[in-house]
């Protein structure tokens, strides 16, 4: 609904965030909390057994992320470019078919699904950064280029975009970090090549983040950044879930 | 009842015209001798305009007249291009005048005020009754609908605006900002004035000439800044405006990127005004540093004024779409009302104030 009305105001030069995107992105996060509650006691522990819930996991937390953001920062147009993120999230879950069964039945361990669950709604802070960097390139490209189109005048200022990037990085992180080190407290081994892969994600983010702070990259380079390490992350975070899978059979 | 517009404007008269009518007008006499039964006048620099109601048709000579009834001669009225709108054409003109889509810059919103304030002026006068009260209430809320609707109101289109528009679209709220302008001439006074009426609160001035750089300071209570120090003032200033009539570029990038690594995560928007320019057009290669000269200033208002243009489009059909439903509204029963004009005594409106 929202990249549909975002399509049309765009087509008739008309664009203007207004409140139509956080109701559509609302209505979206009702229905996905619906399907993780319903998963949730269908396989009798947190939805991220697979591939498939792993991702619709992290559709929900973007748009969590994007719930609690969106109004804060006044970053109203986030929802024109949080949706579409949103939308391939779940096309991508819907039709690969990657819906399958867990091989072998897990029990319950809260300590696992803690760190999974948390480092996942990390993710989610990790792509509202994403979206806020693509925000904040697409700003300064026009006023780089002197070449204001319509949409300029609906973005918010690239200190406060800024600002939101900074904040988001700071949230991301601090949840991923959480969730890291809860892993240490699984009391299961856990393959190598996944706890490279986690810790990768966090050094990542920690070299950004650091950068930001001792002035090693202008904020467009930590903008840009963000989307190239928020991609990043989700290749990681495919090789994490296929090893777990692998892992267990 | 017969609802009508006769006026001149920018399209059709010269400054001078408009002046003279404008200048002259009364509701009472319209209301007095032209048979009006009701009148709103709405008199601006580029428009002098008659609403009028009357049960029978009044002649726009009649209507001229009383315009130009103070005029030496009154062989204006005769010769002055009047145009004349009836009925629905009449009530389209209004909410396209309301809307900004009649002006000489297209969007502009002070045409609203200017039309509420002839509204209340003829409201208090006796000039706007029942008919005139919605059609002109109804003209506020199509601007208000077009205005929301479409981006018609969107983008500076002058100059001085685009470079504060612009700056506020790096920095946000220009309260914490910096700036320094360079140069003390008529130029910089003015941006200078224009900077600390959009709230930058700290603007230092730096000139060949300290005298005048002193004068300019005191008189916006800024800070003078000498000469020879301007450029370490580039470490701290968020805006930097240069005016000066110097040949060469008194900035250039390998002046500047030094400076720029301890500032890494503070934009630096630089208005170069100045014909020569004064600052080398390689700083915008610069990470974090946005330079516009009076060229990108000028194409950028004319980026948007194009971009108003496209939407004229969009509010016609707005518009086109409340004529209908007040024509409807007319047809329905507004003709059925009593034709003596009840006119609510002010004070005792029905309308908000916002409304006015």
């Amino acid at each position: 609904m929202a990249i549909g009305h975002t399509v049309l105001e765009l087509r008739g030069k008309v664009f203007r965030p207004m409140r139509f995107n956080f109701a559509a992105v609302g209505l979206g996060f009702i229905f996905q909390t619906a399907f993780l509650y319903v998963r949730g006691h269908a396989v009798g522990r947190c939805p991220i057994t697979n591939l498939f819930e792993v991702i619709i996991f992290v559709a929900w937390s973007v748009a969590l992320f994007y719930m609690v953001v969106g109004p804060t920062y006044r970053l109203s147009l986030m929802g024109a470019f949080t949706a579409p993120l949103v939308v391939v999230l779940q096309l991508v879950a819907l039709l690969a078919p990657i819906d399958h069964p867990h091989p072998v039945k897990v029990h319950a361990n809260s300590w696992l699904e803690f760190h999974a669950s948390i480092s996942l709604v990390a993710y989610g802070a990790f792509a509202l950064a994403c979206i806020a960097g693509v925000m904040y390139l697409v700003q300064e490209r026009q006023l780089k280029t002197h070449q204001i189109h319509s949409i300029f005048y609906h973005l918010p200022p690239l200190t406060v975009l800024f600002a939101a990037i900074t904040r988001l990085l700071w949230w991301g992180f601090a949840l991923y970090t959480v969730g890291l080190f809860s892993g240490f407290f699984v009391g299961e081994p856990l393959p190598w090549i996944q706890i490279i892969c986690a810790v990768a994600v966090w050094v990542l983010y920690g070299l950004i983040l650091q950068g930001r702070y001792l002035h090693w990259f202008a904020p467009k380079r930590v903008a840009a950044l963000c989307v190239v390490g928020f991609s990043a992350a989700l290749t990681l975070l495919w090789g994490i879930t296929f090893t777990v899978q692998t892992h267990t059979r | 009842m017969n609802l009508f517009c006769v006026g001149l404007s920018h399209h059709t008269a010269d400054v001078e015209t408009l002046e003279r009518f404008g200048g002259n007008a009364e509701v009472s006499c319209l209301l007095r001798d032209s048979g009006c039964v009701e009148a709103v006048l709405l008199a601006t620099c580029n428009r002098v305009e008659v609403y009028g109601a009357s049960e029978s048709r009044v002649s726009t000579l009649d209507v001229a007249r009383c315009l130009d009834r103070k005029i030496a001669g009154g062989v204006l009225a005769e010769a002055a291009p009047f145009y004349r709108y009836e009925d629905t054409q009449c009530v389209r003109h209004l909410f396209r005048v309301a809307c900004g889509v009649d002006s000489m810059v297209i969007g502009e919103t002070e045409i609203l005020g200017q039309a509420k304030r002839a509204y209340e002026a003829a409201r208090a006068n006796g000039g706007a009754g029942r008919y005139l009260h919605r059609l002109f209430q109804r003209a506020f809320r199509v601007a208000k609908h077009v205005r929301t609707h479409t981006d018609i109101t969107r983008g500076a289109v002058s100059v001085g605006s685009v470079a504060i528009d612009l700056a506020q679209k790096i920095f946000g709220n220009l309260g914490a900002c910096k700036a320094l302008v360079l140069g003390a001439g008529e130029t910089s006074e003015k941006t200078a004035r224009a900077l600390v009426s959009r709230g930058v609160t700290d603007v230092r001035i730096s000139n060949r000439s300290a005298e005048r750089a002193d004068n300019l300071a005191q008189s916006i209570t800024g800070q003078a800044i000498r000469f020879e120090n301007w450029l370490d003032q580039c470490r701290e200033i968020d805006i930097l405006v240069t005016s000066t009539s110097s040949e060469v570029p008194l900035l250039s990038r390998s002046q500047l990127e030094p400076m720029l690594r301890e500032r890494i995560d503070r934009p630096l928007f630089i208005i170069d005004i100045a014909v020569p320019r004064n600052v080398d057009a390689n700083v915008n290669a610069l990470d974090g540093v946005y330079l516009y000269d009076i060229d990108s200033l000028q194409s950028i208002a004319e980026q948007a004024l194009a971009m108003r243009r496209e939407q004229v489009a969009v509010a016609e059909q707005i518009i086109a779409e409340h004529v209908a439903e007040f024509d409807e509204l007319i047809a329905r029963g507004i003709n059925r009302v009593p034709v003596t004009p009840e006119h609510p005594p002010v004070g005792e409106s029905s309308l908000r104030p916002s409304e006015l």
